[in-house]
């Protein structure tokens, strides 16, 4: 469309048009910010309950807006049994889970994207195929499992259930940014006298290391915010993670919202800082086609 | 890791993409038959060295149990043969029989059809009239609306369960309150789970909610992808706003919708803790959908085998979607 101000038919008829299209962006902005408010209303809720003072939590007239602000909520939620413990449990199981998950991934997202090998394309549809297991299902036989290899109650038996589950997504985003580096840059590399071993970590590693950071900031995501999983493997309460551990605010007596909210709002935290981080990347990555197939 | 916290935290998935040519791999060069034969002979073995780990790993934890599931629905394993290591008991298609026999199976299965569909039909409709509104809105808008839907999308499955459950509580829920304050009914100490009905409107509220982020971002992506021009065409040559979007619009991104719809459906066939807690970990037997099934089933009748059974049965309903899903996958050339 012309911008140019000569008149002009098209100009003449662009001056008409464009009142009218601000017009109409105005009440499309509008919705935009209700819906806005609606999808953002429960994650306001969540930290405003957090900071609510107790009697207004425990009222029976809610009001959208607290009269005062305490961190009583905090408090108590940090004080409660185990907080550490579950603290503790989920950094261990999710980033043992992550990194290990990395280290496979890589492996695999190398010879996927560097090889052409026999039986190539079966392991990216074993790896899809994987994903689409409902996990409800695999449920009672990894159970069965671990129990019969003593792994019921160990960090170990979690972390290898949440390093697999990584892998497909891992493999499969590691491997677009495999094929966009050129065998050229290795090559010239191994050369100019590297072992091939020497040509990845030089010249390919630090190529990897955004779509490593990517993959693995959403692996530690999900790992961190795995419920079923953790719920059945783990029943020592000293082993809880923290979304296991969130269930001990609610007794036979009924539940303490405000320390609850708190809670949540303590472990929802670090979530929401990832993925304000991998949001970015992941809008690079949709524009740059970087997380290729 | 599970399909009901993948949505929480986002999809492990390839984010599809509008249809682009794989110029990488069917491009000269690389993997061209110049460069094969060489990198074949010189690395035979070392691409099995290093996918050798992945298949280790993956096989430990999917195929194993999945070749024991099989195993263990033609048996009758109990909690005495779980602790003791003993071998089952044979029983053949029993288990089976069984549960297919079974009327609650069925009412179960119903339930868990009808509220995956009603929440993938709403969240993908409000998916996509919320990623087409977002090509329309002011850039200040558009960002502030993707901030809350980030926000949304970032809250782990059992935070999001437990600021639903709180907002739905039935003395000091903001929602009852809501309700008395506006509608002028006196719907304080109402409790929504009485009804099941009322219940899963509740849980389907927050299923939706979680999940209509993801939908509308990836559909926002393919939305860009459709070019400017041609809609600007269409628009001048006359066409009102659902011709543009049906004979322009739609064909660019309805590879994206079409997977994005179909993993809701796996997702939301397979919703299990979004139920699990807002039913406070013991939800009655008119709140189970198959997974919640099989796992009382497996874990409180302790009648692993039952439980096996019901899982493989999912499993074979819900492999139809996942092999559509992958052929579009193929299709589209996420996966040459």
């Amino acid at each position: 469309m012309s911008t140019s101000t000569a008149p002009s038919p098209a100009d003449a008829g662009q001056q008409t048009v464009r009142p009218d299209r601000k017009k109409t962006r105005w009440h499309y902005d509008i919705i935009g910010l209700v819906t806005a408010v609606v999808m953002a209303f429960p994650v306001y809720w969540l930290v405003i309950s957090a900071l609510r003072p107790n009697h207004e939590i425990r009222s029976y007239d809610q009001t959208l807006w607290p009269s005062s602000l305490t961190f009583d909520n905090f408090a108590r939620a940090v004080k409660q049994e185990n907080f550490a413990t579950a603290v503790q449990s989920s950094l261990i199981v999710s980033v043992t889970a992550v990194l290990g998950g990395m280290i496979i991934a890589t492996l695999a997202a190398l010879a996927i994207g560097r090889f052409r090998f026999f039986g190539r394309k079966s392991l990216l549809m074993v790896l899809i195929l994987v994903q689409m297991l409902p996990p409800t299902a695999m449920l009672i036989p990894i159970y069965a499992q671990l129990n019969a290899m003593g792994g019921l109650d160990e960090y170990w038996g979690l972390i290898v259930v949440y390093l697999v589950s990584t892998l497909p997504f891992a493999v499969v985003m590691i491997r677009g940014f495999v094929v966009n580096i050129p065998v050229e840059l290795e090559e010239s590399a191994m050369v100019d006298g590297c072992t091939r071993m020497q040509a990845f970590r030089r010249v390919i590693f630090p190529l990897l290391a955004p779509g490593l950071a990517a993959a693995s900031i959403f692996a530690l995501v999900n790992a961190w915010n795995e419920y079923l999983f953790a719920y059945i493997l783990i029943n020592d309460n000293s082993k809880y993670t923290l979304n296991v551990w969130l269930m001990t605010f609610t007794t036979e007596r009924g539940t303490d919202y405000g320390a609850l909210m708190a809670a949540s709002t303590l472990i929802a935290l670090p979530v929401v800082v990832f993925f304000m981080i991998i949001q970015k990347k992941m809008a690079a990555g949709l524009t740059s086609g970087a997380v290729k197939g | 890791m599970t399909a009901a916290d993948t949505k929480a935290a986002g999809p492990p998935v390839p984010v599809p993409r509008a249809p682009e040519p794989d110029r990488v791999r069917k491009g000269p060069g690389r993997g061209s038959p110049a460069a094969g034969p060489r990198q074949r002979k010189k690395g035979a073995l070392l691409p099995y060295l290093l996918i050798l780990p992945a298949i280790v790993a993956i096989a430990a934890v999917y195929a194993f149990p999945l070749s024991k599931t099989v195993i263990m629905s033609f048996q009758d394993m109990g909690r005495k043969e779980l602790w003791t290591g003993d071998a089952p008991p044979w029983v053949g298609f029993e288990q089976f029989t069984n549960i297919l026999g079974d009327g609650e199976f069925w009412s179960v299965t119903g339930r868990t059809v009808v509220f995956m569909a009603v929440c993938v039909t709403v969240t993908m409709a409000a998916g996509l009239l919320i990623a087409l509104l977002m090509m329309r809105l002011t850039t200040w808008v558009r960002l502030v609306l993707t901030a809350c839907l980030v926000a949304a999308w970032s809250m782990p499955l059992m935070v999001a369960a437990s600021i639903f459950r709180w907002l739905s509580d039935s003395d000091y829920g903001l929602i009852n309150t809501l309700i008395a304050k506006v509608v002028g009914e006196d719907f304080l100490g109402h409790n929504w789970f009485l009804d099941p009905k009322q219940g899963f409107a509740i849980i389907s509220l927050l299923v939706i909610w979680g999940a209509i982020p993801f939908v509308v971002i990836t559909l926002y992506a393919a939305l860009t992808q459709v070019p400017k021009e041609l809609e600007e065409a269409a628009a001048l040559d006359g066409a009102n706003v659902f011709k543009v979007f049906t004979f322009v619009t739609w064909p660019v991104i309805r590879p994206v919708f079409t997977m994005v719809t179909t993993l809701s459906v796996i997702w939301d066939f397979n919703v299990f803790g979004q139920i699990w807690l807002l039913r406070g970990n013991k939800p009655e037997p008119e709140y189970e959908t198959l997974g919640l099934y099989s796992f009382s089933k497996a874990f409180e009748s302790t009648s692993f085998s039952q439980g096996t059974a019901i899982a493989l049965i999912t499993v074979v309903l819900l492999s139809g979607v996942a092999v559509y899903y992958l052929r579009q996958l193929m299709k589209t050339g996420e996966v040459e």
